[in-house]
């Protein structure tokens, strides 16, 4: 489908960090993506707002190396990558706090946070630091006011927003250049939602960091981000700086969106 | 991560534990169960057969112990990552007569060894690729090989028991020794153990089978960490087979088989490891043999016979799952 571009496409501020182009994914039958494109540039937040099944979270996955895409291509720092493995994109210092977590339930918080990163005791055995792991952890997570009484605990005995936390820990506390986050703020309370959006806004004034966030929430997102993007039934149907829209014009272009699918 | 020096961190750091929490935790792993029974079924033997902690007779018991043990080592890291291998004994019959055909081809005993174990982490690899790249569950790509397997040994050696070769010191290291498989199982027992608590493999494991796909968007190549697994568990299977042989000075082609298979299987789970994946616990394997093994020798020992045995194992496993569900609720912490 073709949506009318109602202004110029919004160009990202400082050097790109992440473009991709033409993302085309289809599971099955089904098309998640028809043709994608997207860029953030390094110091710059872009929110990806869009209806339940639009095809945000699996934009995402292509970028973390999780999901082929069946075309298209991407660059990170102007380079072109094949992102054929989460290792390769990690290696690039893209990160991600997915929709799901990626928490596994029986292991420990520290465990989960060093999850497929661990830190090794210097020798030939390779063997786990537990204990730098734990102390670490622990820094992470007193370092975005997270409260959580000990590291040890494992995940699954955590709440909902708890598990959110230490998700966010983990990826914020991995000197990511590309940060993608898929709707970090949930599950999780007035007051854990504000630290984690405080902690968003350092990692922003660095200046060297590129966020991308998927959210639900139109006030916010246009609060915390500097640019906006809406994808609808897999594309990219509008894109404006954050401070030349509002909520309600956004929600007026997805009631459109939806009418034109409807009746076309 | 970056080092940070946060002075929130000192009230981050989990209180001094007392002793009495320290018991608590301890009393409340899944191992501690298990070897509380090892130790009450112990006692109970020797009060009531007068020859149960004799040398001849713990010699016979570590000789029983030592196979299940090793089979479970394997299958404890197949059942944490939620797949089992059905076809380890058939293995553990088939190594010693490859490890035969390769002596008789030339190869020295050590070399003949290895030329067995490679076949059998060849077994794995099949095993592994089918499961994981075809798709088959592993019960079933197992349950094939299980029937596959006994048909190969029993053609390459025309259904005729193989003498093992080698003698001397080798030989008694290898098995010959009274005690040698059991100290060969411990040994096993140490590095499998390591293996899962204390290296990246076993993490990974453990996080493949709790939650396979947040292993894989945290990068955990899931389908490696599976295969890999499936060549330890067979190559291990082997192995015993081949220390049985030595043990024994022949083997069997109807050698191991389902009943070896299930008694190491029974081990892991007895000893606290869940069918469900995601946990499991080397050590508990071990206390788990023993307590099987206490089982069928203090009964024998007793003169009870060997339908009696298989009625009180079917119930000492359904008690020891039971146990293991009931105490997986007062765990919450993952003690490291
Ligand atoms: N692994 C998968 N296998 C098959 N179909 C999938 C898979 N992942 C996503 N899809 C399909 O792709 C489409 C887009 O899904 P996606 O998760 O990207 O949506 P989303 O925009 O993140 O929605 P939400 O706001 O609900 O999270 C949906 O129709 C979904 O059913
Ligand atoms: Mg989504």
């Amino acid at each position: 489908m073709t949506a009318p571009q109602a202004q110029p496409q919004p160009q990202p501020r400082g050097p790109e960090a992440l473009r991709a182009e033409g993302i085309v994914k289809r599971f099955g039958s089904v098309e998640a993506l028809g043709g994608v494109g997207m860029q953030v540039a390094a110091g710059e937040m872009l929110g990806i707002l869009g209806d339940n099944g639009a095809g945000k979270s699996t934009l995402l996955k292509i970028l973390t190396g999780f999901h082929q895409p069946d075309a298209g291509t991407i660059y990170v720092h102007g380079q072109h990558q094949t992102l054929n493995t989460v290792d390769r994109a990690r290696a690039l210092g893209i990160e991600c706090v997915y929709q799901d977590l990626a928490l596994v339930n029986g292991l420990s918080i520290y465990h989960n946070m060093f999850l497929n990163r661990e830190l090794l005791k210097p020798g030939p055995f390779r063997l786990l630091d537990h204990r730098a792991m734990r102390e670490r952890a622990m820094d992470a997570l007193a370092d975005i006011g997270v409260n959580i009484p000990n590291v040890n605990l494992e995940v699954g005995r955590l709440s909902g927003g708890q598990r959110q936390a230490i998700a966010v820990a983990r990826a914020v506390h991995s000197d990511a250049k590309i940060l993608l986050l898929d709707e970090p703020l949930a599950a999780m309370g007035a007051r854990e939602a504000g630290q984690i959006i405080a902690l968003i806004e350092r990692l922003k004034a660095r200046g060297d960091i590129a966020i991308v966030m998927i959210a639900h929430n139109y006030a916010q997102t246009l609060e915390v981000c500097d640019r906006v993007m809406l994808m609808q039934h897999g594309s990219v149907t509008y894109e404006s700086h954050a401070a030349e829209t509002s909520p309600a014009e956004l929600l007026e272009i997805v009631r459109r969106e939806y009418r034109e699918m409807r009746g076309g | 991560m970056q080092q940070r020096n946060d002075p929130a961190r000192a009230g981050a750091l989990p209180p001094r534990r007392s002793v009495a929490a320290r018991l608590t935790e301890l009393a409340l792993r899944p191992e501690a169960s298990v070897f509380f029974v090892a130790v009450v079924l112990v006692i109970y033997f020797e009060l009531t057969a007068n020859n149960f902690l004799t040398d001849a007779n713990l010699q016979t018991l570590s000789q029983f112990v030592a196979a299940p043990v090793i089979l479970a080592c394997g299958e404890i890291m197949l059942l944490i990552c939620r797949e089992i291998d059905l076809s380890v004994g058939q293995v553990f019959a088939l190594a010693p007569f490859i490890m035969e055909k390769a002596y008789n081809a030339g190869l020295p005993v050590v070399g003949a060894i290895v030329a067995a174990l490679i076949v059998c982490a060849m077994v794995g690899l099949v095993i592994g690729l089918i499961t994981v790249h075809l798709n088959v569950p592993s019960f079933i790509t197992t349950l094939g090989m299980f029937f596959l397997i006994t048909g190969i040994t029993l053609t390459i050696s025309r259904g005729f028991p193989a003498d093992t070769p080698g003698n001397g010191l080798l030989n008694a290291i290898l098995g010959g020794w009274g005690y040698a498989e059991f100290l060969w199982a411990l040994a096993l027992v140490a590095l499998m153990h390591v293996v899962l608590r204390h290296t990246r493999w076993g993490l990974h494991t453990i996080a493949t089978g709790g939650n396979a796909i947040a292993a894989a968007e945290a990068g955990i190549n899931i389908d490696r960490i599976k295969i890999g697994n499936f060549i330890i568990t067979s190559t291990l299977g082997g192995f015993c087979g081949i220390l049985e042989a030595f043990r024994i000075g022949s083997t069997d082609p109807l050698a191991g088989g389902s009943n070896i298979m299930f008694l190491g299987v029974a081990s892991g789970v007895i000893g606290g490891t869940a069918i469900a994946g995601g946990a499991g616990t080397i050590i508990g394997g071990l206390i788990g043999g023993i307590v099987l093994g206490i089982l069928q020798d203090g009964f024998t020992l007793q003169g009870i016979n060997a339908f009696m045995f298989d009625i009180i194992i079917g119930g000492a496993i359904l008690l020891a799952m039971i146990a293991n569900i009931q105490l997986a609720r007062h765990r919450g912490m993952r003690p490291q």
